[in-house]
């Protein structure tokens, strides 16, 4: 599904990495592993298509993604270091609003729903401004959830979550590749995934 | 495709709404540096007359400028201008929807304020219909313009120095051609061979400024 051939990465004349191959089907996940500046994210943005690389090439079902937009835009969600989310408007708002942007129809209930499940059953109504930082990383990772993407790239998605909030993401995850989902993402916190075995990839060695 | 630019465009029109200070800085501007030109050159009425449709159309890109900066720069910050590209459209679509946002917001409130500014500047009622007409068709080509030059300053330092330098020169033939229709008028020649022009100058604004908008975002936030 996801296929990545002779990838590099150049930061600022600076290399990071080269040479990177790897396949990713159906029900595999991918834990991305190196140090801080060793191009995690740079890949990262790279899988998704917001940075091209210096060499190499993404494919998504045998296509490049550039040619793919289309496709791979409905097929594929992202959850970076920023959030994405306004801050003027409610938890409810952004989510129905984030699924128009991809072409989706949720239903207020469904949007609720959602919220509910990633713990913020109290504040729907308010604006996100008002919600505390981890608060406002389980609105980013309810959009995920939403979003029925089947590739998930998750840039250091439990950063800013407490306890029970690192739970549920894993839950997600777990969930998410079950059913026959991709997941690629990075993290420096231990991640707890029962008998799913992401496989690793190291970066910038 | 048009159910994507529609959600955009409401997208911005909504936190538009949300954070009203925001957008009204514009319209003070507007209608302040308009004022003033009267106050400093004093009552002279064909005096007045004869400065009067520039002096509304060079407060127009001004406060047109202004709120440019703000454009991507929200988006970029909080991380929803990477969703938004991310989005199964294409990013020509999100520019356009975002330039036809900044008209409907920024451009709308100057063409509502312009016939009473023009007014102080002793403009009879068919120079100020010219005006309306011309700002109506004008400020378009402004925001889409200004676009291009909003993507490409996109988390720059001192980007707002950097969008007038870039963009101002560009705005240079709207300003003649709107200008210039009024001014025909007051003249006696006609305005109708000046807004034919700006006419086409916004047609292919909008045929042009869209896309190369997109690939400055895609440059931007790479």
């Amino acid at each position: 599904m996801l296929a990545i051939h002779d990838l590099a990465c150049e930061r600022g004349e600076r290399l990071l990495f080269k040479g990177l191959d790897f396949a990713l089907g159906e029900g595999e996940a991918l834990l991305v592993r190196g140090g801080n500046g060793r191009g995690k994210t740079s890949l990262l943005r790279i899988l998704c298509g917001l940075s091209a690389p210096a060499a190499g090439e993404v494919r998504w079902r045998g296509e490049p993604i550039a040619r793919a937009h289309e496709q791979y835009g409905r097929e594929m969600a992202y959850v970076g270091h920023a959030n994405g989310i306004k801050d003027d408007l409610t938890p409810l708002e952004n989510l129905r609003l984030a699924a128009a942007l991809g072409g989706r129809q949720l239903g207020e209930d469904a949007a609720q729903a959602a919220l509910v499940q990633v713990g913020l059953a109290r504040c729907v109504d308010l604006p996100a401004r008002v919600l505390s930082f981890g608060q406002r990383r389980r609105v980013a990772l309810a959009a995920l959830a939403t979003a029925g993407a089947l590739l998930w790239i998750l840039d250091e998605p439990l950063t800013g979550l407490d306890v029970d909030g690192v739970a549920m993401v894993e839950g997600l995850i777990r969930d998410h590749v079950a059913a026959g989902g991709l997941a690629v993402m990075t993290t420096h916190q231990p991640l707890a995934l029962g008998s799913l075995e992401p496989r690793a990839l190291s970066v910038g060695e | 495709m048009l159910s994507f630019l529609f959600t955009v465009v409401r997208r911005d029109i909504l936190l538009a709404a949300r954070r009203r200070g925001d957008w009204l800085t514009a319209q003070f501007f507007f209608v302040m540096v308009v004022s003033l030109f009267p106050l400093g050159i004093g009552p002279e009425p064909t005096m007045l007359r004869t400065i009067g449709p520039g002096v509304v159309w060079v407060a127009a890109l001004l406060a047109t400028l202004l709120s440019l900066g703000r454009l991507f720069a929200d988006d970029h910050r909080d991380g929803s201008l990477e969703q938004l590209l991310l989005s199964p459209y294409p990013n020509a679509l999100l520019a356009l929807g975002k330039a036809i946002a900044h008209w409907i917001i920024n451009g709308i409130p100057l063409l509502l304020i312009a016939p009473v500014l023009g007014i102080q500047f002793n403009l009879p009622a068919e120079a100020l219909a010219v005006l309306v007409l011309s700002l109506a068709i004008g400020t378009p080509i402004l925001s889409l313009l200004g676009s291009i030059g909003a993507a490409l300053t996109l988390g720059l330092r001192g980007g707002g120095t950097l969008i007038t330098l870039l963009i101002l020169p560009l705005y240079v033939p709207a300003l003649i051609f709107g200008a210039g229709a009024v001014d025909g008028v007051l003249a006696g020649t006609g305005a109708e061979a000046h807004l034919s022009l700006l006419g086409a100058l916004l047609v292919m604004a909008l045929l042009i400024a869209p896309w190369i908008s997109a690939l400055a975002l895609k440059v931007s936030v790479e």
